[in-house]
């Protein structure tokens, strides 16, 4: 058990060195605009996994916390004629106006399950799109665009990359302090028998509540750290439908509701959308695969790829197991692997 | 004795249908009370009338002289009401320590009043733990502990889910069938477990269509027949009341109706 925490958290610590020096060592620009945007699809759905993923109310409407913050940072910046690294200050005003927005946003759909929260999360969105698109201080079809920043061009995307990082590995460790707490275990609850949980005192509407404004907040501050890189909010992009499909495609990939699943999706998908933006001139192939990829990962990855793979995992040490130990008198080798008792050592492992 | 768990005059409908018609129960403090009648008569609909799932269209409910009508299940299980389903319902991917704590919070959270509490603090204290363990000893699961509760039997879920309604010690526990399924020598095991709880001092409120269950171990046993309770007394003074006869077996007129020859 020791030995294996302390692997995994090596694991970590390599990967979060990896991920500090990669704009050092990697310093071609494209290369380092397609690890920022993979950072802020980190960061994103890290949030949206870290409400939808635990308490199973699978939301498609968190591209209005993205906008909101995105327009928020935006008008703000322009405002206040902020210039300098001293923008990414604004970040929590982009965050908090989306936790504003999302408490009528979780009051109103977080009345209903299921399907029909699903659908209710989408109808919010369009009507966020379309009063980006009709409110006059929106700027309407034009959207807001960014100032000059004024640093040099050879590191331009650096502090971006970094702030993404930080806004991702602070999502995570969030994720994984509320996945081992009280407050996560009702979410566990609420997501595994949302009724039996009331009728054992959790709070079901207050939990979700929190968890859902919490995820809002986080991905207002990714919203604006994407408007700035990008330079320009439009309804179209900074309320974007596929951003909440791209999300919920990550998350299912790598494993929705897992801690791992849904950075290791995002860590697949983004840079692959990417490239393929960029290789194929034709700006179709990028949707098309994403299209593609969602049917392979129905048919063939439906739990995603952190879980199955640890099935597997299980299943061949099983079977490493049985041929270590032969039976030595004749009698059957111990029926592991399936049996319950078994499994009860191996609690957390999810 | 005093009354503990008391409904008056509580009907319920469901479009065209009356699940419950001025139904008026009521369970002594410390007993363990039985409630019957044919299916549809509204055992179940009244368990979730009490325990906050439906709201009541006329009546009340009380709980030790205080009004928890139409309460929401968490404020109902705050107050001290447990229950278990039917079908059992246990949270099928958190194992089954997790579902012991997820009961437990209303206790912790009462524990912690009054200084600042962090609410990302670990679930479950020592303290907590330790008492699932007795209540999972106590029920003889124990050895599940760490296993995810999807993959115990049926029997075991029941079990569980009457473990976990303990955690927050209840003064009345409503269980709807809790020998519905599960094996003989479960239902023994079950029925002792029962009784020993009642002696502790817990009251009980069973639905159950097992007759040998029911009159074995109910003080008072409520018959309900079309949403109304129709008898209540003890087992021995309602299993041979013609009301009762009458409603699992169809009416007397009935019967008078048929023309003869």
């Amino acid at each position: 058990m020791t030995r294996n925490t302390l692997i995994r958290l090596s694991g970590l610590a390599v990967l979060l060195v990896v991920a500090v020096i990669f704009p050092l060592v990697i310093t071609n620009a494209l290369d380092t605009q397609i690890a920022v945007l993979t950072m802020i699809f980190v960061a994103a759905v890290a949030a949206w996994n870290l409400f939808s993923g635990f308490s199973g109310y699978i939301s498609l409407g968190h591209a209005v916390f993205f906008g909101v913050g995105a327009y928020t940072v935006g008008l703000l910046t322009v405002h206040w004629k902020v210039i300098g690294g001293t923008i990414f200050a604004l970040l929590p005003l982009g965050g908090l106006a989306a936790a504003v927005v999302a408490i009528p946003f979780g009051l109103i759909a977080l009345r209903v399950r299921r399907h029909t929260f699903v659908v209710i999360t989408i109808a919010i969105f369009f009507i966020f799109q379309l009063m980006a698109y009709n409110f006059s201080f929106t700027g309407g079809n034009q959207g807001v665009s960014t100032p000059f920043f004024l640093w040099t061009a050879a590191s331009y995307n650096n502090p971006f990359y970094y702030v993404g990082l930080i806004l991702a590995v602070g999502t995570i460790v969030l994720a994984w302090l509320i996945r081992n707490s009280r407050f996560g275990l009702q979410l566990l609850a609420i997501r595994d028998d949302e009724d039996r949980a009331r009728g054992l005192g959790v709070r079901a509407m207050r939990v979700k509540l929190t968890a859902f404004v919490i995820s809002g907040l986080i991905t207002g501050m990714i919203g604006g750290l994407w408007w700035f890189f990008i330079g320009q909010a439009l309804p179209e992009t900074a309320f974007d439908p596929t951003f909440d499909l791209s999300v919920a495609l990550m998350a299912f990939l790598g494993g929705f509701g897992t801690l791992a699943g849904p950075v290791l999706g995002a860590l697949i998908l983004e840079p692959l959308q990417q490239w393929e933006a960029i290789t194929f001139t034709n700006g179709y192939v990028a949707e098309v695969s994403l299209g593609v990829i969602f049917l392979l990962v129905i048919l063939f990855l439906p739990r995603g790829i952190i879980p199955t793979g640890k099935e597997f995992l299980t299943r061949w040490q099983a079977i490493r197991e049985r041929r270590g130990q032969p039976a030595p008198d004749g009698t059957a080798p111990p029926a592991s692997g399936s049996a319950v008792p078994s499994s009860a050592q191996t609690g957390g492992v999810r | 004795m005093t009354v503990l768990l008391r409904t008056e005059g509580v009907s319920k409908s469901f479009g065209g249908v009356q699940a419950l018609d001025e139904a008026a129960i009521e369970v002594d403090e410390g007993s363990i009370a039985g409630l019957i009648g044919p299916n549809g008569s509204g055992k179940t609909t009244l368990f979730n009338v009490i325990t906050g799932y439906e709201r009541v269209d006329s009546g009340h409910v009380y709980l030790g002289g205080k009004e928890i009508t139409n309460s929401a299940p968490d404020k109902v299980f705050a107050a001290g009401i447990g229950r278990t389903f039917q079908l059992t319902r246990v949270f099928s991917r958190l194992t089954v320590m997790e579902n012991m704590i997820v009961a437990a919070q209303h206790h912790e959270r009462g524990q912690g009043r009054g200084r600042l509490r962090n609410p990302l603090a670990r679930a479950g204290g020592p303290a907590t733990r330790r008492r699932a363990m007795e209540l999972l000893e106590f029920t003889g699961i124990a050895g599940h502990a760490g296993a995810l509760a999807e993959t115990l039997s049926y029997g075991q879920r029941k079990l569980l889910e009457m473990s976990y309604v303990l955690m927050a010690s209840p003064s009345i526990v409503l269980l709807d069938e809790p020998a519905g399924g599960v094996n003989p020598t479960l239902i023994t095991m079950i029925a002792d477990r029962i009784r020993q709880l009642n002696e502790q001092g817990t009251t009980f409120l069973i639905v159950e269509h097992n007759m040998d269950f029911v009159m074995g171990l109910c003080d008072k046993v409520t018959v309900l027949d079309y949403g109304s309770a129709v008898v209540s007394g003890p087992p021995s003074v309602v299993r041979t009341d013609p009301k009762v006869l009458d409603a699992y077996l169809g009416t007397a007129e009935d019967d008078d109706d048929i023309p003869v020859g």
